[in-house]
């Protein structure tokens, strides 16, 4: 997954400490995988260089670093132009596609849309590989059918959370 | 660029409370191949029914072959349907008791061809369609691959403008809908005949040259007005 428009995607609700931010990072993305606070402050040093966010100043308190950082107006335009673009259709699509998903119904913003800019990028590539198909040897026609099945499950996929945005977004709601 | 072989605009349909079709506007290009994807309930059915002419819009307008679909009587939209539009369906297309030959030579002896004529063409169209062989079988002792293929011969014997298929591969098997969705648009590509395509099967949509994707009875923005 791309972490920095996944952390500007969180960042976007309101400004934010780096540990509130890891936290929220676990508990949306990263069950299985959690993020290093070393990833964290890496990726936050990176963003503030490019201009996505802006440092707002320390505050007392406990813990290594109480500043708290703010999303800036390019950072919001890098995120959109992010969520809407589609991924090419790679092993792991999911993780990409899976956080624009998450992040669109958290920011109300439209999932379905972006399915279906996904949906379409898939459909495309499996027309090409489709053509190349119909005169490749049956050697090259097995390979192709592999990687139509593996784009065709990515499909499936993006039909069923498609159908299950109405539950996710009670869920997502719950959850912030 | 081809022409437009149909144009659609502004298409609603209610049955009783239900919102089928929610404004649908669509064109397809002559000789184009379109798949019509989207959830179950969507709207994809009445969408081809109503650009076919078996079902009119409670609004909106669709021009099919350059005629204005609204503007015929129901015996002339029954015309056109006969000579300038052809069916394939799922499954269950085919008269059991007649032979595959009968069964594509019916639509041609309906339309006022001689026997001899209908049956001659209908050997064309299921030779086109790799079915030579079993063109003395009945219905009851082919594969459903093979029943298919008959029922598209059929189909393109009256060579129609544009071929409506709803899921014609839907109760195949992988191979089978492969061979049966190929050995079709070979043979309309090479005829030129336009294909509005509903399909689940995204291996199958593949085949077209772009697809919609009906939602809630509109077409989702990212495939509306995206001709080929």
């Amino acid at each position: 997954m791309d972490k920095t428009p996944a952390l500007l995607g969180l960042m976007s609700e309101g400004s934010t400490h780096g540990y509130d931010l890891k936290q929220r990072y676990d508990s949306v993305f990263g069950t299985d995988r959690p993020i290093a606070f070393g990833q964290i402050y890496a990726t936050l040093a990176r963003m503030i260089r490019d201009g996505y966010i802006s440092a707002l100043g320390a505050e007392p308190g406990e813990g290594p670093d109480r500043k708290r950082y703010e999303i800036t107006v390019a950072g919001r335009a890098h995120l959109r132009e992010w969520m809407q673009t589609p991924d090419t259709p790679s092993p792991t699509l999911h993780t990409n596609l899976f956080a624009k998903t998450i992040l669109a119904l958290m920011l109300d913003d439209d999932a379905e849309a972006l399915l279906d800019i996904q949906r379409r990028e898939h459909l495309a590539r499996m027309r090409e590989l489709t053509t190349d198909k119909q005169n490749a040897s049956l050697l090259d026609r097995l390979a192709i059918d592999h990687a139509l099945f593996q784009i065709e499950a990515d499909l499936r996929w993006i039909d069923m959370t498609s159908a299950r945005l109405g539950d996710m977004r009670k869920e997502i709601g719950h959850h912030g | 660029m081809a022409e437009d072989i149909i144009n659609a605009a502004g298409l609603f349909k209610n049955f009783g409370t239900t919102e089928a079709l929610r404004g649908i506007d669509l064109t397809v290009k002559r000789g184009e191949v379109l798949a019509v994807m989207g959830p179950s309930g969507s709207g994809k059915s009445t969408l081809i029914h109503c650009l076919a002419g078996v079902l009119t819009p409670d609004s909106g307008a669709v021009v099919l072959d350059g005629q204005d679909l609204g503007s015929l009587s129901t015996d002339k939209r029954a015309r056109l349907r006969l000579t300038r539009v052809g069916f394939v369906f799922q499954f269950g297309q085919l008269l059991p008791d007649l032979t595959a030959t009968d069964n594509v030579a019916l639509p041609l002896l309906m339309g006022g061809k001689q026997r001899r004529d209908a049956t001659k063409t209908a050997r064309e169209w299921l030779d086109k369609l790799g079915m030579a062989d079993q063109a003395g079988k009945v219905p009851g002792d082919m594969s459903g691959g093979q029943a298919q293929r008959v029922a598209i011969a059929r189909a393109l014997a009256t060579r129609p403008a544009v071929i409506f298929a709803d899921e014609p591969t839907g109760s195949l098997d992988s191979v089978a809908a492969e061979n049966v969705i190929t050995s079709m648009l070979d043979a309309v590509r090479e005829a030129g005949t336009t294909v509005v395509l509903i399909t689940h099967d995204a291996r199958t949509a593949a085949y077209a040259d772009r697809e919609v994707i009906v939602r809630d009875g509109r077409l989702s923005a990212a495939t509306r007005g995206a001709a080929a």
